[in-house]
């Protein structure tokens, strides 16, 4: 059961591998807390220089402290509980949120194998057999930390948050298994040591990398991209937020500390699957420098974070820039683009791993289906929209 | 490799008796008391709730029989999909209500429940007594033979010799989707195209009596457009998987 991947295990367990395990989630439990307040503080400077305004700027150099202010104000808070409220389950509903955020980042690969105290273990929480299933399982917990915060409320808003937002969870959350899938297929283990493992070899030319973002041709990653971002709530996919529609979402009716809670677990889902996906897609560690010594150690948490990082900018910049998605464009773009597109290159990928004549065969056929539903939607939309009546102009009132 | 992994077997195997036993006792707890909390609960959320945490324990136990993948598979249907999509419906039409447990809907239903409860215990017990179920072994038939993962294993069973029963699941499945949205689609048929052909017909009459008190009726069927697909679209997702999970 224990002697899954890591080395750390594989001469038993005594007190100092326990030590060791202690350590490391400590560490990056820590690690995690502070770069959600960092997170956070970068996002709001980032998007205030992108809209032109300064941003925060009060609390510490160039406001780094603002975030860790907000949290100590929050925690200080009363924390207020609605007559309508359902007891338990309101209270319960943060820590559902909060805590599959960060037990998903726990099979992250974060470097390579290093020597502590006589125990050689790889920089990475835990390798459980099922791998990167261990992600889906926690995003589906996840869904109830939204739904039932939204219900236990006891309130209109909170609850039109969170059936909206757990019907777009549900929906992307099979967007985002078929895509990691893909990655599954060509690595051949659910393992994310071995997806890592399967990446960090030279890729054509011995310049371009061999990653799985290229290997698998853009698609899966494009597809998980957007599930991810729709899975996390981010922006433009905030609709279980939407402040114009919904005052705050299935978090309205929280203050103090369980919203923070809430703050919490966004943000964290945010580094979470940019995280997952730098290891799915982006190579993990892996990078180019020396395998040996200290710097050979440390160098590949530097490319993690160097890659992460990036992600994270992606993502701040999708917030500033797109605006949110209407319910049922959402909805059409999960159903009817994403899954079948991402089972489709599915079929692809499968065909070309058997053979290249078979993964041409399935490539032209499912060319020819794509064109076939896209015109059977075109028809569709065709005969609902000529009996629709067109959109009424504002009359002047008398 | 294999000396070192045999070495690992025993000292697992030797530790292996209390933690198994210790964590056997921990779920037992956890899936009695879901059990025991989804007949008690009087509100249909709790009761969902309790369910999860009985289908946790269950995955805990797939865990310690060393079946990783049912585990997961367990945690990301039944706890992730299946009740979220209870919750859904239950939240959708509003029965979140509390409600006296104590009622029989059904005349002699309760002693019945009883009986055959107490029938299908006995039937567990007499097959535990047939086979070596109880004596504490981590798997019934050894551990599943030959290299290679869970998945692996599962796979090769699944796409070989189950392969007919597999597909056949299949179609139930598509069977199960395809009979909701025709439900879904007739229904709305129906509800919509009366009001929208009533306004083809007659577009301009009533706006030129009373300008004031017309112009809500040519906007209401376009918001309710965008509206009504809501429900239409998001039942194909919602419907068909709650109708098999009440078939298996």
């Amino acid at each position: 059961m224990l002697a899954a991947g890591d080395p750390l295990f594989a001469d038993g367990v005594d007190l100092t591998v326990v030590l060791i395990v202690i350590a490391k989630t400590v560490v990056v439990f820590g690690a995690m807390l502070v770069s959600v307040l960092l997170l956070i503080w970068f996002e709001r400077k980032l998007v205030a220089d992108m809209q032109a305004r300064i941003g925060p700027n009060r609390a510490g150099k160039f406001g780094v402290l603002q975030t860790l202010a907000d949290g100590i104000k929050l925690f200080f808070k009363e924390d207020f509980l609605p007559t309508q409220a359902d007891r338990r389950v309101y209270r319960l509903a943060p820590y559902l949120a909060t805590v599959p955020a960060f037990l998903s980042f726990a099979i992250v690969p974060i470097g390579g194998t290093v020597t502590i105290a006589g125990h050689q273990t790889r920089l990475q929480l835990a390798d459980p057999p099922v791998g990167i299933l261990f992600l889906l399982a926690m995003s589906s917990i996840a869904v109830y930390g939204v739904m039932l915060a939204g219900w236990s409320s006891g309130s209109k808003y909170p609850l039109l948050g969170a059936v909206r937002g757990s019907a777009q969870m549900v929906s992307y959350e099979a967007a985002l298994g078929l895509s990691t899938v893909a990655v599954v297929l060509v690595t051949g283990s659910l393992l994310t040591s071995d997806i890592v493992a399967g990446q960090s070899g030279e890729g054509l030319f011995g310049i371009i990398p061999n990653w799985n973002v290229l290997r698998l041709g853009f698609i899966p990653f494009v597809v998980f991209f957007i599930a991810g971002t729709a899975e996390s709530n981010r922006p433009p996919f905030d609709l279980v937020e939407a402040e114009q529609e919904l005052v705050g979402g299935f978090h309205t009716e929280y203050s103090a500390l369980r919203f923070a809670l809430f703050f919490l677990a966004e943000f964290m889902n945010t580094i979470t699957i940019s995280a997952i996906m730098v290891t799915l897609f982006l190579g993990g560690p892996s990078g180019p420098g020396p395998d040996s010594g200290l710097i050979g150690a440390l160098l590949p948490v530097f490319w993690f974070l160097l890659k992460v990082f990036a992600m994270l900018c992606v993502f701040v910049w999708l917030r500033a820039t797109l605006p949110r998605f209407r319910y049922d464009r959402l909805m059409d773009l999960g159903w009817k683009k994403l899954i079948p597109l991402s089972l489709a290159w599915l079929l692809i990928q499968a065909a070309f791993l058997v053979d290249v004549k078979w993964g041409i065969v399935v490539f032209t056929g499912a060319a020819v289906m794509g064109v076939l539903l896209w015109r059977a939607m075109e028809v569709g939309h065709g005969a609902t929209e000529h009996e629709a009546p067109a959109p009424p102009k504002f009359q002047e009132v008398r | 490799m294999t000396p070192a992994l045999s070495i690992t077997a025993t000292a697992i195997l030797a530790v292996a008796t209390k933690v198994d036993i210790a964590v056997f006792a921990a779920c037992v707890v956890i899936v009695l008391c879901g059990a025991i909390g989804v007949v008690v609960s009087r509100n249909p959320v709790h009761a969902a709730l309790f369910l999860v945490l009985t289908l946790f324990g269950m995955a805990v136990l797939f865990v310690a029989q060393e079946a990783h993948f049912l585990a997961a598979v367990q945690v990301i249907v039944y706890a992730g999909a299946i009740v979220v999509l209870f919750l859904f419906v239950i939240m959708l039409l509003g029965v979140d209500r509390e409600e006296n447990v104590m009622a029989e809907p059904l005349r002699g239903q309760r002693p019945l429940a009883f009986l055959l409860g107490a029938i299908a215990l006995a039937e567990i017990f007499l097959l535990a007594q047939g086979t070596q179920w109880a004596t504490g072994a981590t798997q019934v038939a050894g551990p599943a033979g030959g290299p290679g993962s869970n998945v692996e294993k599962l796979a090769r069973v699944i796409f070989t010799r189950y392969l007919l029963a597999f597909e056949v699941t299949s179609v139930l499945l598509v069977i199960a989707v395809v009979g909701a949205v025709v439900l879904a689609r007739r229904y709305e048929t129906t509800a919509t195209e009366s009001p929208a052909a009533a306004q083809v017909e007659e577009p301009q009459s009533p706006r030129s009596e009373a300008p004031l008190s017309a112009a809500p009726p040519p906007a209401a069927p376009d918001e309710s457009h965008p509206d009504e697909s809501h429900p239409d679209e998001s039942q194909p997702a919602g419907e068909p998987d709650a109708a098999p999970s009440g078939a298996r």
